[in-house]
């Protein structure tokens, strides 16, 4: 028998995991609810129920058993679920808002943290079922707990429906009004996209694609500290051994992932889906995707050179990634979602950061507007801008973009807003003050471009 | 390394703390109780800080990884010591291919 390990390694991987915060994001179990549809509402509600509790009945235990047996936290259980605008279609939105409801229920009885899939597909019209959906959001979001929603509103391959972009910045806007006492948080578990992955672990937008098999397990891994130690300990390094450096860590990071994703597919009975390579910050200092550019030399993240700087990184951890798991996938790359990042909070604060800046960097790294709150008194045409000019840099780039921003009633650029766990807590940025709304109310749909035509 | 999981039984214990005497005499007293056997020892002080890697066989153990986990950390954290207890999958896979 062969000891191969060198007490080195071993202490590097202690390091990473007590020091550096390394952690697996979260196990998420992708359930299809395609079986559970049907003509009458409470039979739905019953089988969505009894479905999503028996297949994720060991979900939370497993990856207890897991984190213990190789000494990582994995931080959150989630299941994410078939789009509910396809099982719940013939329902109207009250119908939508009992699945949501029930859906509730389940999370909360199997233990779980967030439950996704409370969404719609409609890069290229509506079904009765996702008009349903769209108008039951509010609602759902602010009468559950752990139910999360996303829509995608455009794709490269269709275009963008600037119809579902309105009315997502009209549910964007009530979601926040009617959980105002609670700076607005449904709009924190509300997400729009572009070109949406349909295996993402990640919340706000973790939902089961129709593609996917009857259950599968994904996992999200985490490491911004990781990477951002390694970049601090090597300031003198160039650009090409800056990106080999992180490229290293965020292998290690990834087989990490690969290996708690086939552990929990063994022990849960589902397939293995695939690693989501994403560096996703939390509030704990340390942990944060800003102090890795920052590290890289920058004063501030937002200051000139940021996107530059975010671009390498974002680059550098998929190559790593890439080579660690046997199937890569989700959204896959570095987040910079803001009130969850302390870094990023910071840098709002000292002026560095701006709502413009943001949009620039999601050009160039995974996802794109994150959890960012913005003054309350902002229009729904406003946010649909702000959804649409993302949607736009998606759909161009080939690439998933999405806005998660919170309106924060009653409050003005430089309050600050309080979610608290891992969604964390921002100052409100400012929003460009003109209005787009004669733009935005054209309706229909912007043509899909000229790359999409590669057949 | 074929990437299996949970073939092997092995686990990796690592203990670090202010250095005293019978640190490695509570950890393998705690062993033998529970028929695990200990393939390697690696230890060392620095600076009066004890450091110490020890890589153990739990296949004839009438104990999990997770429960021998458990148990180490708590009575570790009692007399001020940090103890880690995880299964060897976990650094295979980070530092081999």
């Amino acid at each position: 028998m062969k000891i191969t390990l060198a007490p080195q390694e071993i202490l590097q991987t202690l390091d990473m995991i007590r020091q550096e915060n390394l952690d697996i994001r979260t196990i998420t179990l992708g359930i299809s609810l395609l079986d559970c549809r049907g003509d009458d509402i409470a039979t739905v509600e019953r089988k969505v129920y009894d479905k999503v509790t028996h297949k994720a009945a060991n979900l939370v235990q497993t990856g207890e058993r897991l984190a213990a047996r190789y000494g990582i936290p994995i931080v959150n259980k989630r299941v994410s679920v078939t789009p509910v605008a396809l099982i719940g279609s013939g329902f109207n939105r009250d119908g939508m808002v009992r699945l949501a409801k029930a859906l509730d229920r389940a999370a909360a009885a199997v233990g779980v943290n967030f439950l996704g899939g409370f969404s719609a597909l409609v890069q290229k019209g509506f079904s009765r079922g996702d008009e349903a959906l769209i108008e039951a959001i509010p609602e759902a979001l602010a009468e559950t707990l752990y139910v999360c929603s996303s829509v995608n509103v455009g794709s490269t391959k269709a275009g963008i429906n600037m119809d579902a972009v309105l009315k997502m910045g009209e549910a964007v806007l009530e979601s926040a009004r009617r959980t105002a006492a609670q700076d607005g948080l449904a709009a924190a578990k509300l997400v729009v996209f572009c070109n949406a992955p349909e295996d993402n672990p990640f919340m706000a937008g973790a939902f089961h694609g129709v593609g996917e098999p009857e259950s599968v397990i994904n996992v999200g891994v985490s490491g911004p500290g990781v990477v951002a130690s390694v970049v601090k300990e090597n300031p003198a390094a160039d650009f090409g051994e800056l990106a080999s450096l992180i490229k290293r860590m965020a292998f290690k990071i990834t087989r990490v992932g690969e290996l708690i994703g086939r552990a929990a597919s063994e022990e849960l009975g589902a397939p293995f889906g695939i690693v989501d390579l994403s560096l996703a910050p939390t509030p704990s200092i340390g942990d944060s995707v800003a102090e890795i550019l920052e590290n890289m030399g920058l004063e501030r993240c937002g200051a000139h050179g940021t996107t530059a700087a975010l671009a390498l990184l974002n680059d550098a951890v998929k190559k790593g990634g890439a080579m660690a798991s046997s199937h890569v996938g989700g959204l896959s790359g570095a987040f910079i979602p803001v009130s969850e990042d302390a870094g990023m909070v910071k840098a709002v604060e000292a002026g560095a950061l701006s709502l413009s800046k943001l949009e620039a960097m999601t050009c160039v790294c995974s996802v794109g507007l994150d959890m960012i709150a913005i003054p309350g008194d902002v229009t729904a045409e406003t946010i649909a801008a702000i959804i649409a000019d993302e949607a736009a840099i998606g759909m161009i780039n080939k690439k998933t973009t999405a806005v998660r921003v919170i309106p924060a009633i009653g409050k003005q650029a430089g309050d600050r807003v309080e979610f608290g766990g891992l969604l964390g807590g921002a100052p409100v940025i400012s929003v460009n003050p003109f209005a787009a709304d004669r733009f935005i109310r054209r309706g229909g749909r912007i043509p899909a471009p000229i790359t999409s035509l590669s057949n | 390394m074929d990437g299996q999981t949970g073939k092997s039984q092995r686990a990796i214990i690592s203990v670090f703390g202010r250095d005293r005497i019978g640190i490695i005499a509570w950890v393998s007293g705690r062993l033998q109780e529970y028929s695990i056997n200990i393939l390697d020892i690696n230890q060392t002080i620095l600076q009066g800080f004890f450091t110490m890697i020890m890589i153990v066989d739990l296949s004839p153990a009438s104990i999990e990884v997770a429960e021998l986990a458990k148990v180490l950390e708590q009575e570790g954290q009692e007399s001020g010591l940090q103890v880690n207890v995880q299964h060897e999958d976990i650094f295979n896979f980070m530092h081999r291919i």
